[in-house]
């Protein structure tokens, strides 16, 4: 298909202005309680975020990382200093500055993937995931010396104008998330999404081809970690409203990891699609506890049902559709168009014969 | 053959002086030197195991020998990496084919446009004026590729979907998108049935006459080699045993020896 305009086709013009519709007409017409804004579509966006940067490392350039937390956690407590002390950066300054604090955490954590792969380089990552927790538990400096272990973040001022209410907060995350999604969709598409689908599907060969092993891995980890920094900026300051290291654990890098995987590895959709199946998913199964069998099942009973389905998920997906739920969409999409069209055509030719 | 050429043969663009390489106690190569001339067709051939593909290797810097040097366009190149040989203007492909296999054909290409790229990450991501523009130039380059390749109807296939032959002509494309001096093909015919090794030696004819592209080629069919190349090297066991036109090194004893075995 042709370039319409940039580097977009007609078709994703179309899917552009729908997103925006429904996301800023629509849904803040119709959704009005809070718990919507406050605990599904905010979480969401943030982790869509970070799974993107999952994915530009994981599903792009093919290294297989599991660090994303460790990079979230060094985006929120950036964004919470930079804010206390450097106060003229002002919030989306220090949203960007969080974000380049966090790359450089991923330079340098990213530096093993020149020497080892696979398994091997997974375990080195996690070093990222524990380093950067116990610095920030280690050093007070970075909470301020808050002897309570939980710090409030800051309200949201942009251009002197809180933002403090769920949808304020709901409206800036779904800014930075469609800006760094559209600005990660041109790389992805571009010489840039190139050369890292060519490390991942054949290194040797890439290099042969004059693409540097090190320049283009250690920019995806820096790249990825920006992403994971600024949402972990978000995630603490719209979401959690808190600062604690302790929500940057390893389970939030697995459930990233997840969220990469199910959603479909190497498509920018499939991180928003695996995000909000991991974070509906245990709600609709809240749901169905509650009102199927009116609180007859433990809800410990439910949250460990939830494991047990999310690891068989992960099982029957990787055998039966690796490349996830973006790409099963692709397929029903795709089958109903040729269902639409083959029976178009029958009642077309059916017409003529009459 | 007496066809007046566009690209005469010039001075050696391509020494290889006196390596030597081997893995742990087995000797792959055996102080080999030989010369590749500018635009010329120059085979190397052998038996099984005779170290080809490792030469190859070494000249392109994935192996690197424990002796001797590799020379390109009149310079000496003391730590040769893929990555530097690209930048210097050698290409190439492999034997067992190494293809983004998940990759459409056109994005493969492309990717050999790597070099011709000079716009960073971050002007990608914002789509500036000069990325566009070398955008076009790139995918218009890999477009002529496509064509001169007879392939526009897969250009959009993942490669991963397409059979032998084609995957062969696309890595062919790869490596001319690069627009480099020299090729070095490793095996670019193995595996094909007659029509399709008829028509990859038309190809690598075609670049070699009509771009001046030198093309270095390892080969198991004597037949082809002797047909499309001006020089072919002879290797056994890791040794050069024979080096001259087609002619000459078919009435090289030695070669006569090593591919049709000799009476102890």
């Amino acid at each position: 298909m042709k370039p319409v305009f940039m580097t977009y086709t007609k078709k994703d013009l179309i899917n552009l202005a729908v997103c925006m519709v429904l996301s800023v007409l629509v849904i803040p017409t119709f959704i009005t309680t809070e718990y919507w804004y406050t605990s599904i579509l905010i979480p969401w966006l943030c982790l869509a975020l970070a799974t993107i940067g999952q994915q530009i490392v994981m599903g792009y350039t093919g290294q297989l990382a599991l660090g994303a937390a460790g990079f979230m956690a060094a985006g929120a407590f950036a964004m919470f200093n930079l804010i206390l002390r450097v106060p003229d950066l002002g919030f989306v300054g220090s949203l960007i500055v969080s974000g380049l604090i966090a790359a450089a955490f991923g330079i340098l954590f990213g530096l093993p993937s020149l020497k080892v792969r696979g398994i091997y380089l997974m375990v080195a990552t996690l070093a990222s995931q524990f380093f950067i927790i116990w610095m920030i538990d280690k050093f007070g400096w970075f909470k301020n010396y808050d002897s309570s272990g939980i710090i409030t973040a800051q309200d949201i001022v942009i251009l002197g104008k809180p933002f403090t209410t769920p949808l304020a907060m709901y409206f800036v995350c779904l800014a930075v998330t469609t800006v760094l999604t559209l600005l990660a969709m041109n790389m992805a598409r571009g010489s840039t999404g190139r050369n890292w689908m060519a490390v991942r599907d054949m290194d040797i060969a890439a290099e042969s081809m004059g693409v540097s092993l090190l320049r283009t891995k250690v920019q995806a980890f820096a790249i990825s970690a920006f992403y994971c920094g600024v949402a972990g900026a978000l995630f603490a300051f719209c979401y959690l409203k808190s600062l604690e290291p302790v929500a940057f654990d390893i389970k939030l890098s697995f459930k990233i990891l997840f969220m990469c995987i199910l959603g479909g590895l190497g498509t920018i959709n499939g991180a928003f699609i695996g995000a909000a199946f991991i974070l509906l998913f245990p709600v609709l199964l809240n749901a169905i506890g509650n009102n199927v069998f009116h609180g007859a099942i433990d809800a410990t009973i439910i949250s460990s049902i939830e494991q047990v389905i999310f690891g068989g998920l992960m099982i029957i997906f990787m055998i039966y559709e690796p490349l996830g739920m973006a790409k099963l969409w692709e397929n029903i999409k795709q089958k109903w168009k040729t269902k639409i069209s083959s029976s178009t055509n029958l009642k077309s030719s059916l017409g003529k014969k009459t | 053959m007496t066809i007046e050429r566009k690209f005469k043969i010039g001075k050696p663009i391509l020494e290889v002086k006196n390596i030597s390489l081997s893995f742990g106690g087995v000797k792959a190569i055996t102080d080999t030197s030989f010369d590749v001339l500018e635009h010329e067709v120059r085979a190397i051939i052998g038996p099984n195991g005779a170290g080809k593909s490792s030469m190859l290797n070494c000249i392109n810097g994935i192996y690197k020998p424990q002796q001797g040097t590799v020379s390109f366009k009149g310079k000496e190149i003391p730590n040769i990496t893929p990555n530097l040989m690209a930048q210097m203007g050698l290409s190439r492909t492999f034997q067992n084919l190494a293809l983004f296999k998940r990759m459409s054909v056109l994005d493969n290409i492309l990717v050999g446009r790597k070099l011709h790229t000079k716009t960073n990450f971050l002007e990608v991501a914002f789509q500036l004026p000069k990325v566009k523009k070398e955008e076009k130039i790139n995918r218009e380059r890999s477009e002529e590729i496509i064509s001169f390749l007879e392939i526009e109807d897969i250009k959009d296939t993942p490669v991963g979907k397409l059979p032998y032959g084609l995957q062969k002509k696309v890595e062919l494309g790869r490596a001319l998108a690069t627009d480099s001096s020299v090729i070095l093909l490793d095996e670019p015919m193995a595996g094909m049935n007659v029509e399709e090794k008829r028509d990859m030696c038309r190809f690598i004819l075609k670049v070699n006459d009509e771009l001046g592209t030198t093309m270095v080629l390892i080969e198991h069919d004597m037949g082809v080699v002797m047909d499309i190349s001006d020089r072919v090297v002879v290797l056994d066991y890791g040794k050069v045993i024979g080096d001259g036109t087609p002619d000459e090194v078919r009435s090289n004893q030695k070669v006569i020896d090593a591919y049709l075995g000799v009476e102890h």
